[in-house]
């Protein structure tokens, strides 16, 4: 396998592989350095590689986490792209892969290939005003796109974070959340599905918040992820609020396997989300993502 | 300004009625009044008659259900721009939920029974009026209908 790059001209140039990896199918050994329990069946796994050597990465691309002798899963970057020294992964624990990697402690070793896939494109939106629309885990591979945005805040115009969980236990980075809320410089909207205990916020879907506007219609930038029935009635509502499609990103979630676009397990249409995403100008994948059976 | 006019300038802000006439917007004001509820206060009752149509102005409201012995469910929270309750407007006209200020709350509340009567006497306000509720109770269904698909329920990886 060559190294090369994917072009396009709504996003940067994003290199397939770890330069000095010169193998993507090969797992590079990553040591456990945290694992953080963020709701009951969330966690976070902090990873340093052994070999000493960063892993540079764009907000919105994926490792393929191999826990030993279980299996091999794809999973989004969530920590901060401005430290490539660590990686973190945000994992909800429901399958023999992630029930695996939740049960590793500090010190565990775990193989990853990474980073793949095209980033979210902040450097892109600079100038607009930007919208992160995130709902469940999902809000876990925005996290490095909202790092980014905040690391260069002059460069954009108003910044919205509308975040949607089912109950209020289950609201993930909860204390990040409220470090954001107590910023002058940007809009966090958090809702539940559910209320439980005394929670006195919002109760309601998620799309609720984008008709609280506070965003240009004309140059706003949205970046959304979440369960793809959340993203389908996100884009439509975004729509409804004058944000066309041409400037709405999505991030697929299929089945992948080699991450390299050989085995074509993420087919999407006539893409692979693996090579071509998982991060999409909506409009390219608008007809596709129509299509109920794909 | 008069208080009238105050009224009318507040009805023509109110989403729900954006599609109405100026002079609609005048007629309105003769069966609006301006509340204040404090958090805690109770808007609107499960099984209560339901004589008032509320356009939120300020501050959260949320619409609850008592489910003995869990006590209270919030199914929504309302907010500014939001409207609390049709029921006046469908039999048996009375109130299918509780609905209780979270905040501070201001609304522009209507008499409904002197609104049901002006829906009737100019039919263009009652249509468009109406076209705008049932809007609003088409969004309330498929975000309850989103709600109840429990979306973000784990799938095995």
């Amino acid at each position: 396998m060559t190294h090369q790059s994917r072009v396009r001209p709504d996003q940067p140039a994003v290199p397939l592989t770890d330069p000095p990896n010169a193998d993507p199918m090969l797992p590079r050994l990553f040591r456990v350095r945290a694992v953080t329990q963020e709701v009951s069946d969330t966690f976070t796994l902090d990873l340093v590689p052994e070999d000493g050597r960063p892993v540079p990465f764009q907000p919105g691309q994926i490792s393929m986490l191999y826990a030993f002798g279980v299996g091999e899963i794809p999973i989004s970057i969530s920590s901060d792209p401005a430290d490539p020294s660590v990686l973190s992964h945000t994992i909800r624990a429901v399958g023999k892969v992630s029930r695996a990697l939740a049960d590793l402690k500090p010190g565990a070793m775990v193989g990853v290939r990474t980073p793949f896939g095209t980033p979210w494109p902040v450097a892109a939106a600079q100038g607009s005003d930007v919208l992160f629309l995130g709902g469940g885990v999902g809000i876990a591979p925005l996290r490095p796109a909202i790092y980014r945005v905040l690391a260069e805040r002059e460069k954009y115009g108003n910044i919205l974070i509308l975040y949607g969980a089912r109950t209020p236990e289950d609201i993930l980075f909860r204390d990040e959340l409220r470090g954001w809320r107590s910023r002058f410089d940007l809009s966090v909207r958090v809702t539940v599905d559910r209320a439980t205990g005394s929670w006195s916020g919002r109760v309601g879907v998620v799309t609720q918040l984008i008709k609280g506007g506070g965003f240009d219609r004309m140059h706003t930038v949205a970046f959304v992820c979440g369960p793809e029935v959340m993203m389908r009635y996100g884009v439509h509502t975004l729509n409804d609020h004058g944000i066309t499609n041409d400037r709405i990103y999505i991030t697929m979630e299929r089945n992948m396997k080699c991450a390299v676009g050989l085995c074509g397990h993420c087919q999407f249409g006539a893409e692979l989300v693996c090579r071509d995403g998982p991060v999409f100008r909506f409009d390219r994948i608008a007809e596709t993502f129509a299509i109920r059976e794909i | 300004m008069t208080a009238r006019d105050d009224l009318i300038e507040m009805i023509g802000e109110a989403p729900v009625f954006r599609d109405l006439s100026p002079d609609m917007i005048a007629k309105l004001a003769g069966c609006a009044r301006v509340e204040h509820y404090d958090a805690g206060a109770v808007l609107i009752r499960d099984g209560q008659p339901a004589e008032t149509f509320f356009a939120i102005r300020h501050g959260k409201v949320a619409l609850e259900l008592a489910a003995p012995p869990h006590g209270r469910l919030v199914l929504q929270t309302l907010q500014e721009g939001d409207v609390l309750g049709w029921s006046w407007l469908v039999p048996p006209y009375r109130w299918a939920f509780d609905g209780r200020a979270v905040t501070l709350v201001r609304t522009l509340s209507f008499d409904a029974r002197g609104l049901d009567r002006l829906m009737g006497e100019d039919t263009q306000l009652g249509y468009r009026l109406l076209r705008e509720l049932v809007t609003l109770m088409a969004n309330r269904l498929t975000t309850a209908r989103m709600q109840m698909l429990d979306l973000y329920t784990p799938r095995g990886d």
